[in-house]
This record gives structure tokens, C-alpha cells and sequence, in this order.
């Protein structure tokens, strides 16, 4: 990024932005139709009315989002609010002291453990979630263990609950959390911990007052990226979840595919992407000035 | 650090468990000769077996291999020029198209299955194999662009300069100077798309049309109509070749 002006600058101008322009239309134009335009088309059915038999009729209206005021609704909305922040809090309370740990090893085992880290996340996610029911369900893993170990007598009823949606979110997204923050940690100079220590710093006044401050950007972007896809979780609560374990991505996926509310279930998908957005708007806002620049993540 | 280092090493031990005791469960189990798949009966390919014999599922590998193969393709191809245009624009043009580029990546992934869904229903674009690779390239664009330009940004810029001061024409300088640096990144990313690609659920259960069901979709409605010892294996699989494939992917970005 500090090369990259004087190459700009160097070439003429209007021929380097013609050009530029002409490298990226491509893939501009098809993020355009692909991403973009799906958009604006559930906003647009998202303000039309349902016609009797399932499918859109254009006709302007807001009741739509009305309808979503509704207390079932409210309550899956507050359900998936409190599940996503839990998750999030779990993550960064287990997260934590594994980046901080991951940050103090020695550079070589550093590069190791962060591998080992994102390899589940690059890997199947549904099959992840398909092993907690293999462990968790009355006849699985767990409770056969247990039965054999006589600790328990009947199998307990762990699957189908919010306890599992929970344990699910936590596992699938532990990584974005760590990544973030061990970037933060990483960035800490040692001799303000040994200066901390030095004054004679608690652990806990260490961890509040040095290393809270410190990696705040790291924190604020972990949280996001837990809280983001926890929030719009399909596949965790309808492998884990209950009946009553219900999040928006479901009532979502449920409206459109089961119920043939089309346009209710585009009022769920734009309300469920401006929390996303709002949320990232924060993230942006927490970030140093200079890796906005770069526009990293 | 002060007698941190048990406590801390306990808790760090503990998460690293977490994140692959369900895995490697699921590899031991799958090779569980019993029908009854939570207790242990002894050693057996059997399930694997029965997998290979199953032709619906191996007409399901080839298409999620096609889509993979098309999507990631078509993201290479978009998303390289793409990322080099990106480094060449300035300004707030540059931020602006940067965050176009990211929507697919920041989106719920509900959210981008029911959009497309709409979108191809309203432009009467029947759902087929086709659908779910547009789809694919989609969420796949934004990852080969945020991979190659982390490459590039670290480039010198003046090898580009030098090339065209001695003569070389755009292509040229592309293609013996800029290429050869940026391909383990092109690499790494084109692996890590294909692996993405692979392991879908969301966005191919929305847009798959008939005749298009890939392996997660079949280990969904595997799970969905009961547990049975053979998604053990097909899981284990569909873990192992998407871990070797990131491996890989990260081997390609080192370079």
C-alpha cells in the first residue's frame, strides 16, 4: 500500500483509470446482477403484497413490516438477539486466553496453532454440526458413555434445545473470534505487560486496564464476526434446535419455502440485514484508522 | 508469565479439543462395523463400501465437482482482473466498489439464498445446475478478490514500471511480470473457493433446481430421514477432502 501511489502517479492518469475501469467492470457486473439486484428485488417484494395462493402481487404496502410486530415474531427476533449475543460472549470468553496464549508462543508454533485453528472453520459446516447431533442425541455418543460409565441410569436430553443451538454457534464460530484477536495481542509491545506487572498490577487490573485498551479493535471485531453469521444462523438451530429453538434464518427459510409468504419473508431478510449492516457500521467505526485505509479485515 | 502458564495452556488445550473432538468422533465412528452407531463393535470399511455403491450419491459428487469446478472458474476469471483493477483506482470510487465487492461476504447467508431464489424466479430463470453455479461465483468473487489483492499490495510496484519503461506492452507485462508473482495467491485462493464451493449448504438448497443435488444437500436429507451409519462416512470424507484442499490452499498462499 505506501508503493502503490507513486506507480499511479507515474502513469498517466486518464489512461490508468480507463484502464482500471475496464479490469474491473467484469466482475463489478456480475456482483451488480448476482448480489445487488437480488436485493433491491426482495426490498421491492418485501414492500408488495402476497397474492392468495402463495406469489407477489404489486401492490404497495407496508404491512408487511407491520405483520412483524407481531409477538411471535418479536420473540423469534429476541430469541435469536439473545442467542447470538450469548454466543458471542461465550466466544470471546474462551477465545480470549486461547489468541493471548497462541500470541505469546514462539513464532514457529504461532504459525502452527493459527492453522489448526482455521482449518475447521474452511471445513464443512453442516457435517460440523451433524457430529454435535452424533454426540448429543439420546442414543449418541455422550450418553452412551455415560451409561456405561453408570454415571447416569435414563439418557439425558441434550439435542433439540436452546443449550445445544448455543453450544453449535459457539463451536462453529470460535475461529472468527480468535483470529481477530490474536491479531490484536499479537501487536502489543511485551514491555508494557513487564511495565504493568512491574507497578505491581493484579491480573485482573493487567487484563482491565493493559490489554482490554489495547486490543479493543480486535474485540470489536471478533464480536462482529460472531455475532454476524450466529445472528443469521440457518443450518445450527435446525440440526440442534428444538421447536421451540426457532432463529430469524429459519422463520425466514420457513416463510419462503413453507408458508409461501414471499413477501413476509423478504420484510424478515431486510430487518435481518440492517442489523448486519449496523452492526459492521460499528465494527467499521472501531477499527484504526489505517487498516480502514486498507480496507482489511 | 507468573504462574499463568498452566491455567492459560489448560484453557487453550481445551479449546483446540473442542474445535476437533467432533471431528475426529465422527472419522473414528464412521470406520464402527455396528448398525447402532454410537457403540463400538469393532473395526470396519463396511460403510465406505456401502457409500460407492450408491449411485445417487456418486451422480451428487459430480455435481458438486462440476459446480466447484465452473464456480470457482468463473470467480478466478472475474475476480483477478478485478482485484488488479481495485489496486489501480483511487479515491472514494475505491471504497465505494470495494464494499460492493464484499457485500456477498458480510451478507446473512439466508439472506443471499432467498435473494437469489427471488431474483431468478422474477427473471424466469428456471432453477437448475446453472443457477447454483451463478450462485457459487457469486459468494465465491469477493474471496479470490480480497486473496489476490492482499498479494498484489505486498508487490513492488516498480517491477510493473520497469517493465513497461523497457518496452513491454500491458499484456506482456501482465503476463511475464505481474502473473508469475500473483499465482500462489491466485492458487491458494482458486482452492479455497473450490472448497467453499464444495461444502455449501445454504445457498445451493435455495437455488438448486431439480436434478442438481450436491453432496451437502444429500447429507442434509440423509440426517433429516435418520441417522444412519453411512452419513458418518460420507461426513468424513466431505471433512478429509475439504481439510487436504485447505491445506493446500494455505501451502499456495506461503509461497
Amino acid at each position: 500500500m505506501n508503493h502503490s501511489p507513486p506507480s499511479i502517479a507515474s502513469s498517466p492518469s486518464g489512461r490508468s483509470c480507463s484502464k482500471s475501469s475496464g479490469l474491473l467492470l467484469p466482475g463489478l457486473l456480475w456482483t451488480t446482477v448476482f448480489c445487488l439486484l437480488p436485493i433491491a428485488v426482495v426490498l421491492a417484494v418485501s414492500l408488495a403484497t402476497r397474492g392468495t395462493y402463495g406469489g407477489v402481487l404489486w401492490e404497495f404496502s407496508l404491512d408487511n413490516y407491520r405483520d412483524l410486530l407481531h409477538p411471535l415474531y418479536g420473540r423469534i427476533f429476541g430469541q435469536s438477539l439473545l442467542l447470538a449475543g450469548a454466543a458471542t460472549g461465550l466466544c470471546l470468553v474462551l477465545g480470549f486466553p486461547l489468541a493471548y496464549y497462541i500470541a505469546r508462543l514462539p513464532p514457529r508454533r504461532q504459525a502452527l496453532w493459527l492453522v489448526l485453528i482455521m482449518i475447521p472453520f474452511w471445513t464443512n459446516f453442516l457435517v460440523r454440526t451433524y457430529a454435535w447431533m452424533f454426540i448429543l442425541r439420546t442414543e449418541g455418543l455422550l450418553n452412551t458413555v455415560l451409561i456405561q460409565l453408570h454415571l447416569i441410569s435414563a439418557p439425558l436430553d441434550l439435542l433439540y434445545s436452546n443449550q445445544a443451538v448455543l453450544l453449535g454457534l459457539v463451536y462453529g464460530y470460535l475461529p472468527f473470534m480468535v483470529l481477530p484477536l490474536y491479531a490484536a495481542i499479537e501487536r502489543i509491545d511485551p514491555a508494557l505487560i513487564e511495565a504493568a506487572w512491574d507497578l505491581y498490577a493484579d491480573r485482573w487490573s493487567l487484563f482491565r486496564r493493559v490489554l482490554i485498551p489495547l486490543t479493543k479493535p480486535g474485540i470489536v471485531a471478533g464480536c462482529v464476526l460472531v455475532f454476524i453469521p450466529s445472528l443469521g444462523a440457518y443450518l445450527t438451530p435446525d440440526l440442534l434446535g428444538g421447536a421451540r429453538s426457532m432463529m430469524v434464518g429459519n422463520l425466514i427459510q420457513h416463510e419462503y419455502l413453507v408458508a409461501r409468504d414471499w413477501p413476509l419473508g423478504s420484510a424478515l431478510s431486510i430487518v435481518l440485514m440492517l442489523i448486519v449492516m449496523s452492526s459492521l457500521l460499528w465494527y467499521f467505526a472501531a477499527q484504526p484508522p489505517q487498516a480502514r485505509e486498507r480496507g482489511e479485515p | 508469565m507468573r504462574g499463568q502458564g498452566i491455567w492459560l495452556r489448560g484453557i487453550s488445550g481445551l479449546g483446540m479439543a473442542f474445535l476437533y473432538l467432533p471431528i475426529i468422533v465422527l472419522v473414528v465412528f464412521s470406520l464402527n462395523a455396528s448398525r447402532l452407531s454410537a457403540a463400538w463393535q469393532g473395526f470396519s470399511w463396511h460403510w465406505y463400501g456401502v457409500l460407492w455403491q450408491d449411485e445417487a450419491l456418486l451422480a451428487a459428487a459430480a455435481n458438486s465437482l462440476w459446480i466447484a469446478a465452473l464456480s470457482t472458474s468463473l470467480a478466478v476469471l472475474l475476480g483477478l482482473p478485478a482485484a488488479m483493477g481495485l489496486e489501480r483506482l483511487k479515491g472514494h470510487g475505491r471504497q465505494v466498489v470495494d464494499m460492493i465487492f464484499l457485500l456477498p461476504l458480510v451478507l446473512p447467508e439466508v439472506m443471499m439464498g432467498v435473494a437469489l431464489l427471488l431474483f431468478f424466479v422474477v427473471i424466469h430463470w428456471p432453477l437448475s445446475l446453472a443457477t447454483v453455479v451463478v450462485g457459487h461465483a457469486a459468494f465465491n468473487l469477493p474471496i479470490v478478490v480480497v486473496m489476490v489483492r492482499a498479494r498484489l499490495q505486498k508487490l513492488d510496484p516498480r517491477l510493473e514500471e520497469a517493465a513497461s519503461d523497457l518496452g513491454a506492452s500491458a499484456w506482456q507485462t501482465f503476463y511475464r511480470v505481474t502473473w508469475p508473482l500473483v499465482r500462489p495467491a491466485v492458487l491458494g485462493a482458486a482452492l479455497l473457493a473450490f472448497t467453499i464451493s464444495l461444502d455449501d449448504f445454504i445457498v445451493t438448497f435455495f437455488v438448486a433446481g431439480p436434478g442438481a443435488t450436491t453432496l451437502p444437500l444429500k447429507v442434509y436429507s440423509m440426517i433429516k430421514s435418520g441417522l444412519s451409519p453411512e452419513i458418518n462416512a460420507l461426513s468424513s470424507v466431505l471433512v478429509l477432502s475439504s481439510m487436504g484442499l485447505v491445506g493446500l490452499s494455505l501451502i499456495f498462499q506461503r509461497r
